[in-house]
């Protein structure tokens, strides 16, 4: 570190310039610094994230009651065990903010202030740069919850003797690596999910519309509300092929063994395809929208 | 070569209108109905490397479409532009890295954040090496006086201590070109010196080029030697202050103090603007009367306190500009 660092070096607290994206300065550093800074930020809301664990457990609760009651009722053709279902079920309560229900909302404070124009003054490529506050944002609100939920559900419920009502481990070494690998997909998708919101926002200037349009639709094709598995068998293979499936159904099905081998291969594979797909058609929309931008006033 | 061209730019919107109440809106939604505003015609003119220049008119007049074309967010209907001979809204990303941007009434910093954590954040946007950033900034914090604030997150700043470092920020990353718009807006008054001074320094010392956009005359009076007054989307004037206010406003105001009650002058090159007890307020045209025959008149006639010129206010003077050109508000 160079001598003139060190007036604000030692001092500083945490956070940004102790940020290993800091050293060299490599056409990714923008990149990596916005996601360190809204990460930082963002983690800093723990009482949010206490809440929202507890808000989860309750939900999660209150489905696998659900469950227990549709299985009790004599269930003897449901497509996927009364297990396999309260393993689903707790990995969509760790994982409920990985779902793209609403524009960033940042980004969306930005489009009604006019803060926007910033944006566009920054020598950085947009898209990459909403990627990054996107991905940061679901990451740094996933993570606490996650590990409060694993603990919750993995290790205090079988503790207290609840372990058939718990979260058990992936089902086999493979299917723990392909559901590393899917959840990772997830993520990314997610992100790009979340920035086809913020650029429908951004051209109709209010977070409104895409926020109403996108919850429904996520939920219900995502496999968050009921298990893909449970639709009829004529509309599932068209379920499992579009882009919400990889948000939840997956993901979570590779975890407990519903998907495995080529299947997950092939899970991971139409993540991922549509990602890129949602990445390049996102891309070249919101350069068309920005284009356009009106900002107001000032 | 000019460090800005601009030549015949344009810029159209189209917005749409609706009728009022509930039955405008139900219509609304099959039928629209759009208005085409034309926000910029013809806009042209040059500014070379080092120049500070004030951009004035009424509100809406076009100067923030002005520099929003000029530092690449929006792009023009018609027209050229080049700064440094890249064309702002085609070579975005390469054209914003060379400019510093400052809206008054916008923050760039981020507002949960201490002042130096954005700072650090900008100097990874614009990947300004550690050793150049570090001397820029403590550069920066000194003159501006920001050692104290350094450490607070933006949201707790005042609004004079939050445009010092918001201009801080737009200067990190040492840009040849500064876009000020409206900088001293909400600004008490030693905030507004600050700002004042500051501007100047960096055009003179730095040579920085500087375009100032305000409805504070006072701004353009302290730092700008150029101004281009825009009205109705297009450029009126373009040229120095005085040569502005000699055109439109000659007028100069004589005050004067009388030692009794002040008497009825009826000279016909000389207009009373004000009464007041034993004071006179008084308009003439120094070309056709100079002050000192005229002071020379006064005192030869009645027994005078006290007496000075004033020339009229900058205001006054760009009022009577937009009147005479029919570009009030829109």
């Amino acid at each position: 570190m160079s001598g003139g660092a060190s007036a604000s070096g030692p001092a500083l607290p945490r956070g940004l310039s102790a940020s290993p994206a800091n050293r060299g300065s490599s056409a990714l550093t923008p990149y990596l610094a916005v996601f360190a800074g809204r990460l930082e930020v963002t983690l800093q809301y723990r009482a949010a994230a206490f809440a929202g664990f507890i808000t989860q457990c309750w939900f999660g609760v209150i489905r696998i009651l659900i469950f227990a009651a549709f299985y009790a009722g004599g269930a003897a053709h449901a497509p996927m065990s009364l297990a396999n279902a309260v393993t689903y079920t707790w990995l969509g309560q760790a994982f409920l903010a990985f779902l793209p229900w609403n524009a960033d909302p940042d980004v969306a404070e930005m489009v009604r202030s006019g803060a926007i124009a910033y944006e566009r003054l920054r020598p950085v490529d947009t898209y990459a740069w909403w990627f990054m506050r996107a991905l940061a944002w679901s990451v740094a609100r996933v993570l606490p919850r996650a590990a409060l939920m694993t603990l919750f559900a993995a290790v205090l419920l079988p503790l207290v003797g609840l372990g058939k009502w718990g979260l058990p481990p992936p089902v086999s070494l493979a299917a723990a690596g392909w559901f590393a690998a899917s959840a990772l997909a997830m993520v990314l998708l997610s992100a790009a999910f979340t920035l086809v919101i913020n650029i429908v926002m951004a051209a109709t200037l209010t977070d409104r519309g895409p926020n109403t349009l996108m919850a429904p639709l996520v939920n219900l094709l995502s496999g968050a509300v009921v298990p893909l598995a449970f639709f009829p068998d004529v509309a599932r293979p068209w379920l499992r092929a579009q882009p919400f499936a990889g948000l939840v159904d997956i993901p979570f099905s590779i975890y407990f063994g519903g998907i495995s081998g080529w299947g997950a291969a092939g899970g991971v594979a139409l993540q991922l395809g549509w990602t890129v797909a949602l990445v390049l058609f996102g891309r070249a929309w919101l350069e068309r929208v920005m284009r356009r931008l009106v900002v107001q006033g000032g | 070569m000019p460090q800005i061209l601009v030549e015949e730019l344009s810029k159209t919107y189209r917005i749409a209108e609706r009728e009022p109440g509930a039955m405008g809106a139900v219509k609304g939604l099959v039928a629209r109905r759009w208005r085409t505003i034309e926000a910029l015609s013809d806009v042209s003119f040059q500014l070379e490397q080092g120049e500070l220049v004030g951009l004035i008119g009424p509100n809406g007049a076009g100067k923030s479409t002005t520099i929003k074309i000029l530092s690449g967010i929006l792009e023009p209907t018609a027209g050229r532009c080049e700064v440094d001979g890249l064309t702002p809204w085609r070579q975005r990303v390469r054209h914003v890295a060379r400019i510093g941007v400052v809206f008054g009434q916008r923050s760039q910093l981020w507002w949960d954040l201490p002042v130096i954590d954005g700072f650090d954040l900008l100097r990874d946007i614009y990947r300004v090496p550690q050793a150049d950033y570090a001397a820029t900034r403590d550069e920066l914090v000194a003159l501006l006086r920001l050692g104290r604030l350094l450490r607070q997150p933006v949201r707790q700043l005042s609004l004079g201590q939050r445009m010092r470092c918001e201009i801080a920020a737009a200067l990190l990353h040492r840009p040849a070109l500064l876009f000020l718009d409206e900088p001293t807006i909400g600004l008490d008054a030693p905030s507004k010196l600050a700002v004042r001074e500051f501007v100047g320094r960096l055009n003179r010392e730095h040579g920085v080029t500087v375009i100032l956009t305000t409805h504070d005359m006072h701004d353009i009076e302290a730092l700008a030697e150029r101004v281009i007054v825009i009205g109705g989307g297009q450029i009126m004037a373009d040229g120095s202050f005085d040569r502005l206010r000699s055109g439109v406003l000659a007028e100069r105001r004589l005050f004067v103090d009388f030692e009794a009650e002040a008497p009825t002058l009826d000279w016909p090159d000389v207009r009373v603007i004000a009464r007041d007890g034993s004071r006179l307020e008084l308009a003439f045209d120094p070309a056709r009367t100079p002050a000192p025959a005229l002071i020379a008149r006064i005192v030869a006639a009645h027994a005078v306190d006290d007496i000075h010129v004033e020339e009229p206010l900058i205001e006054e003077v760009i009022a009577r500009f937009y009147e005479q050109h029919g570009a009030g508000e829109a």
